[in-house]
């Protein structure tokens, strides 16, 4: 049984705002019967057309599905178009007191609808969300079971900082069904992970041996660990004593026959971005 | 909150007297059947007690019964064992609505060189024998096949499947989980080499199963150590459970006229009532023999979580084909190869009942199942439009 918040609960047995505006100004449509969820929503704007008055939506989907739209319409009305476009699908989740992670993919249902009503309703082009197969789509389908493009699935993993495909199919669906796209999910997930902020330049003048301590641990951290995550595995620092970094597989990575080959990759990374004399030791932990 | 509980597919109460059987050999009786003592010895008749109870509920011989933890361990140990034994043959049968004991295992296999056939079905869940007869060659293994299914209670013509693995030499391995207590079963004219079985499914407790093998069928054990089961299944004896498994067998078989007429009786109004309530509704498997006791319902433009979460405000314990229960994101395996159209397949709730359910429990759903689905589709989109 799902571990459902019980603002979660009340939303889903009480949802707010059930139905559709007649004279709405902006509709968003996403999902569909196939893919098991869809919310529509309907957005009522002030005389101004600034400010929302009214938002109402329809759900085809699960207890949290139905929740999310719920709290979506909650909390976006008395905003401004700008100040709902603002509004995050980590944002619609936190309103529930969280979602479990496998559900995340409901509050980003809720977010591409007021997206696409959003932006449909400037008179812009369809985002590049792909849940809606009724809209044009940019880029590439990654994910044909769900019909879900490449840029959608990076903008989810930039917003959500996300690192491994699991998550990815928690967020977003992609690569939950057949798992055909799982690979290519891994590849975009390293390419986002490639284009995050420049690493800080190689030191060249000596280190101190504790400035060189945390140097490792922070390229461990946020260079080597992500990669690792991507494939499945992960690994832990056992102990540094001078320039000899001694680390222990874990997860997949543990018992794995590349696993040297993976030993020099965190190497050749620490001799880039710490100190060109490092070694690292593989060691049983 | 009282239970109203239609989910014995899923497991079912351990009956009272089965619970009394097993009780003494916790903490009073606890011996080791191996030791040699008196105090050992007293379990041991125990265990044999309970290996013939569940032979006569199979019309099987004691000897054939190896004691198990569960029906996942049978089905593992079979398919393992007929590859083992027949090295020669790298072709392995199955369906393509298996429980994922069998399924997953399969699919597993083909990464280590073995070539597995997922025979389909057609929209009532039933198997095409051709397609059977046009895969089986003297490359093949084992045939594992279900004998009735879970999610639909779609029954498999065993024997006649039975009938063409033997022309081809091949073993027969069926996951017996669902049918057995529910359908009458004779392993003494059957064409089964071996038939998993789980305990829990039949009012004994979880963490026991047993695996039948057929006299003379090659055999090699999952689990090696110990001489336990006659070196077939190492590990010393769960002896409560075993002695559980015994009671539980020996009142199935007193039960199953029962679950056959009275049981049966309460499914099929239950399933006649929802569907001239329920517009927009429609029985998995309904064209097909089904277990007497499972029900397969699905319900247009909604959602089965969101039922299922509903139906538990009321006390309701069902089950559902739907994707969102399970953290999987398509509908259930089984309602996709019996190509249920998406508009019902993630909306499709599994009533399983047992000697326990009531009428009460029946009224109870019929009471409470039909505004829950007028409800969700008068949030859904789609319900909303098609119901117009």
């Amino acid at each position: 049984m799902w571990d459902y918040t019980d603002k979660v609960k009340e939303h889903f047995l009480n949802p707010r705002n059930v139905g559709d505006i007649p004279d709405a100004d902006a509709v968003g449509e996403v999902g569909s019967l196939a893919c098991g969820d869809a919310l529509k929503l309907f957005i009522k704007l002030d005389d101004a057309k600034e400010r929302i008055v009214q938002a109402t939506f329809q759900t085809f989907g699960c207890g949290s599905a139905i929740a999310s739209s719920s709290a979506l319409t909650e909390m976006i009305k008395g905003k401004t178009l700008d100040e709902a476009l603002a509004v995050t699908n980590q944002e619609i989740a936190d309103y529930l007191g969280g979602l479990p992670e496998e559900k995340m993919h409901c509050s980003v249902m809720g977010q591409e609808a007021l997206e696409l009503a959003i932006v449909t309703y400037r008179g812009g082009p369809a985002p590049t969300h792909g849940h809606d197969h009724a809209h044009e789509q940019e880029g590439e389908v990654v994910c044909k079971c769900f019909g879900l493009t490449d840029g959608f699935l990076r903008k989810v993993i930039e917003q959500n900082r996300l690192h491994t495909a699991e998550q990815v199919t928690h967020f977003t669906k992609a690569g939950g069904a057949c798992g055909g796209c799982i690979p290519q999910i891994k590849d975009i997930i390293a390419q986002v992970l490639g284009e995050q902020p420049a690493p800080p330049p190689k030191k060249q003048e000596k280190l101190t041996n504790l400035r060189k301590m945390q140097l490792i641990q922070e390229v461990l951290e946020n260079e080597v660990r992500p990669q690792l995550w991507a494939d499945g595995g992960d690994l832990e620092l056992v102990d540094i004593a001078g320039s000899t970094v001694q680390i222990a597989f874990r997860k997949a990575c543990a018992g794995c026959h590349s696993s040297g080959h993976t030993a020099k990759f965190v190497e050749q990374k620490l001799r880039d971005m710490v100190s060109s004399d490092i070694v690292v030791e593989e060691v049983e932990g | 909150m009282k239970e109203n509980y239609l989910d014995n597919n899923a497991t079912t109460k351990v009956d009272e007297a089965v619970f009394e059987e097993m009780r003494p050999y916790l903490c009073e009786f606890y011996g080791n059947p191996s030791s040699m003592h008196f105090f050992g010895g007293q379990v041991q008749k125990k265990v044999d007690e309970a290996r013939k109870r569940v032979a006569a509920l199979l019309g099987a011989d004691p000897s054939e019964i190896i004691f198990t933890a569960c029906g996942t361990e049978s089905d593992n140990t079979a398919i393992r064992s007929a590859l083992e034994t027949f090295p020669d043959r790298r072709h392995i049968i199955t369906t393509r609505v298996e429980h994922p004991a069998v399924l997953t295992l399969c699919r597993g296999l083909t990464k280590k060189g073995y070539r597995v056939t997922e025979l389909g079905v057609d929209g009532a869940g039933r198997l095409d024998l051709d397609e059977l007869k046009k895969a089986i060659d003297d490359d093949t293994a084992i045939v594992s096949v279900m004998w009735a299914n879970n999610e639909t209670g779609v029954v498999f013509p065993i024997e006649e499947i039975g009938a063409i693995v033997k022309e081809q030499g091949a073993l027969f391995h069926t996951d017996a989980v669902q049918a057995v207590g529910k359908i009458p079963l004779n392993m003494a004219t059957s064409t089964v080499d071996m038939l998993s079985l789980s305990g829990h499914k039949l009012h004994a407790p979880k963490g026991i199963g047993i695996l039948y093998l057929r006299k003379g069928t090659p055999f090699r054990p999952f689990l090696v150590g110990g001489h336990q089961e006659r070196s077939r299944r190492a590990g010393t004896e769960n002896t409560a459970a075993i002695i559980a498994l015994g009671k539980a067998c020996e009142m199935a078989g007193e039960w199953l006229e029962d679950e056959n007429t009275r049981v049966l009786g309460m499914r099929d109004r239950l399933e006649k009532e929802l569907l001239a309530i329920i517009p927009h509704s429609r029985i998995n498997g309904g064209g097909a023999q089904r277990l007497p006791n499972t029900l397969s319902i699905a319900f247009e433009f909604v959602e089965g979580e969101a039922i299922l979460l509903l139906l538990s405000e009321k006390g309701i314990c069902a089950s559902s084909g739907s994707a969102c229960t399970s953290g999987s994101l398509e509908p259930s395996h089984v309602l996709r190869a019996m190509g249920v159209p998406f508009t019902c397949a993630h909306g499709s709730i599994r009533f399983s009942l047992s000697r326990f359910t009531t009428d009460e429990e029946i009224d109870a759903v019929i009471r409470e199942l039909p505004p829950i689905i007028q409800r969700l589709r008068q949030i859904s989109p789609f319900g909303r439009e098609l119901l117009k």
